[in-house]
């Protein structure tokens, strides 16, 4: 039995509860598609996409800890780095000279 | 409950709702701010301290083992990696030609 099963709080075990974060944080992920979707610019959708992909990190962190699986942080780490090339590479791919750091 | 696990449990929970928090608030500047140097502010801002506090939360969680190594990194890659993004889609917008959103926008009732 790990520590997210045995810890009970008002109920619930700690994992339970770690999951239920993690719905909320999918809530307002979804909440923010409106920016990716609506967005009247490129940048805009660009940085919903980011904030969505920082979102995302978080989730899968939080469900690695919940279900006590931790090679969901592996995955995590390489979704942070392809997110980050992403916002960066269509930044500089959009401009005209490209120097946007 | 021993006395340590109580202030574990409860860092675990405090750490996680701020993050859930400070997410919340960078949603909400996301979807309501005026325009995209408005928005890259708070997704700089106030989303990397969520997904900070989160994933502090996270650590607290997995406890002294080896993969914890993997939440501070991820924590430090995030801190990092997150306005450095959002500059560059700052810097993007501004040298495509978008101008930034000022008071006078606001009297014609014009959003962008």
């Amino acid at each position: 039995m790990s520590f997210v099963e045995t810890t009970v709080v008002a109920g619930f075990s700690l994992g339970e509860i770690l999951i239920a974060i993690a719905a909320l944080f999918v809530a307002l992920a979804i909440a923010m598609l409106y920016r990716a979707v609506d967005g009247p610019t490129i940048q805009d959708r660009v940085l919903a996409v980011n904030v969505l992909g920082t979102n995302t990190v978080v989730i899968l962190a939080l469900l690695g800890a919940a279900l006590n699986e931790p090679w969901f942080l592996d995955i995590a780490l390489v979704y942070a780095l392809l997110n980050f090339l992403m916002s960066v590479a269509i930044s500089k791919f959009t401009v005209e000279q490209g120097g946007v750091i | 409950m021993t006395d340590l696990e109580f202030v574990r449990v409860a860092l675990v929970l405090l750490l996680a709702l701020t993050g859930l928090f400070f997410t919340l608030v960078s949603a909400t500047g996301v979807i309501r701010l005026p325009d995209v140097y408005a928005r890259a502010h708070t997704a700089s801002q106030a989303d990397t301290l969520g997904a900070g506090f989160a994933l502090a939360a996270v650590a607290f969680t997995l406890g002294w083992e080896p993969t914890t190594v993997k939440t501070v990194f991820l924590l430090f890659f995030i801190f990092l990696t997150n306005p450095t993004a959002a500059h560059a889609i700052a810097r993007a917008a501004f040298e495509e030609g978008i101008e930034p959103w000022t008071e006078l926008d606001e009297e014609g009732g014009e959003r962008r």
